[in-house]
């Protein structure tokens, strides 16, 4: 075979391993996103496993607070029925904004923050919070590393041929960065 | 839960690892060279090379599995639960979430200074270490960063990096003494033809034996410093907010008590905050495991 002939073997071979490393290494992020997503999920549960706990604590010392009782369990309703990102996102945005709000009107109960099993569940419920978040961070960096991978030349040219498409990420609702304001 | 969200130059962290790679291969080579002087004066080139990568494996697997925990015992941390420290445990599982590795355990050790350290081989088998000092004295966001200092080492895989690092000094150690032996009693190389070919070779040999274990030392600690910077702006990324490590450092270099009792040099380049006195002067700083201080708050300050 002539030199133009090895020449041509060459470049093709070259092309399919980069394909291939390019497959590999978006499969490898695509693994981590899921992986990623899961934990979001697994606090996600946590929380919803505190909070009956924590309405009937803080009920024992509130019984009229009804609104806020009312809010937080429909709130919870609706995290646990979220199916799709953009659903889960939404009701877990208000899902702490109604927390906030109970934790809120607690301020006015001075035995009730007094309680052991109120203080503990506080603490569990804060650092729950605060992984939840974590969890969002570390998903939303796994995105943006896959988006960007995707978008970057000369990736872009076949990650639409092997079906890679863009994600997106779990945002912050602009509500949340709002300050809560309590009626009484 | 944050003050503020800045965005933070993620290349800062690729530089610094691009930056390791070479030394390593500086490494490679000096090894290498010593290795085909030592077999050249054997009469094999080849045989000299083995010789160094047995050398270094050999070597290399016994400091691997000595290395992790001889160092928790030695330095007396105790590892704690989540109902004795929450706070430190939360904030360890925390930063793990985000950097997508598993939970670090917790050890504390009992002591004034405020220092912290990682160890481990890798994620999988990590721990997280810190002193009562820096508990007490340091708030949310400052123990945040320091815990995710030490997070970022554990996920870029340091602290193997280091021991690999020291395994290869130790080596080149071993190797050029047996070089400036091998000058001493001959062997096969004298029975060639001499001439300036030969004496040149020589003195490069003797130059190359007295010289490469104290340039591999400071390609070691030089591989040190960049690793810590590489920790310092993988924290920031971590915690969104570089202003809480650069606090907490100013809070460790401002202590009138950096030592902590149970450090020597070989464990001192694993701590935060260099655990021995400060001298300055510009020879101090080749030989130093970590970056001056003000120097590391700065670029904080700058992200």
């Amino acid at each position: 075979m002539s030199i133009v002939g090895w020449v041509i073997i060459g470049v093709v071979v070259l092309v399919v391993l980069i394909i291939m490393a390019l497959y590999n290494g978006l499969i490898r992020l695509k693994n981590q996103i899921e992986n990623a997503w899961a934990q979001i999920d697994v606090q996600l549960k946590r929380r919803n496993d505190l909070i009956p706990n924590l309405i009937e604590t803080v009920k024992g010392y509130a019984k009229h607070e009804k609104s806020v009782f009312t809010e937080v369990t429909k709130a919870r309703t609706e995290m646990m029925s979220a199916k799709t990102l953009d659903q889960k996102a939404k009701a877990s945005n208000m899902l702490s904004d109604t927390l906030k709000s109970l934790f809120a009107v607690a301020e006015s109960y001075p035995t009730l923050k007094a309680n052991e099993n109120f203080l503990q569940l506080q603490e569990e419920l804060s650092g729950t919070e605060n992984k939840i978040a974590y969890s969002r961070q570390h998903y939303n960096d796994m995105v943006m590393r896959f988006n960007t991978k995707i978008e970057l030349f000369p990736n872009n040219i076949f990650a639409g041929m092997l079906h890679f498409t863009r994600r997106e990420m779990f945002k912050v609702e602009e509500s949340e960065k709002k300050n809560i304001k309590v009626q009484f | 839960m944050k003050q503020q969200r800045k965005l933070v130059n993620f290349d800062e962290v690729r530089n610094n690892n691009l930056k390791s790679v070479f030394l390593f291969f500086l490494f490679m080579i000096i090894i290498a060279s010593i290795g085909m002087l030592i077999g050249f004066i054997w009469g094999s080139f080849w045989f000299g090379l083995i010789l160094a990568l047995i050398f270094g494996v050999v070597y290399g697997i016994i400091a691997w599995f000595a290395g992790a925990n001889m160092l928790l015992a030695l330095s007396k941390a105790k590892i704690v639960t989540k109902k004795e420290y929450p706070h430190l445990y939360h904030t360890i599982e925390g930063l793990s979430l985000a950097a997508g590795i598993p939970t670090p355990k917790a050890y504390v050790i009992e002591d004034e200074a405020l220092n912290a350290f990682a160890t481990g081989r890798g994620p999988k088998d990590s721990s997280i270490v810190v002193t009562t000092g820096l508990l007490k004295k340091l708030n949310r966001e400052e123990l945040e960063g320091v815990v995710a200092h030490e997070m970022y080492h554990i996920k870029n895989y340091d602290i193997r990096a280091m021991m690999i690092a020291a395994v290869m000094v130790g080596v080149i150690m071993l190797l050029s003494d047996l070089l400036l032996r091998s000058f001493l009693w001959g062997g096969k190389g004298n029975d060639r033809e001499g001439g300036n070919a030969q004496l040149i070779f020589i003195i490069i040999g003797i130059v190359l034996a007295i010289l490469a274990p104290l340039i591999a030392e400071l390609i070691r600690l030089s591989l040190s410093r960049k690793r810590e910077y590489s920790a310092d702006a993988g924290a920031a990324i971590l915690t969104r907010y570089p202003q809480g490590l650069a606090n907490a450092l100013k809070k460790i270099r401002d202590d009138p008590d950096p030592l902590v009792n149970t450090a020597n040099k070989a464990t001192a380049h694993l701590y935060i905050s260099s655990p021995f006195r400060k001298k300055g002067g510009w020879f101090q700083r080749m030989f130093s495991t970590h970056p001056p201080i003000d120097e590391r708050i700065s670029r904080l300050e700058a992200m």
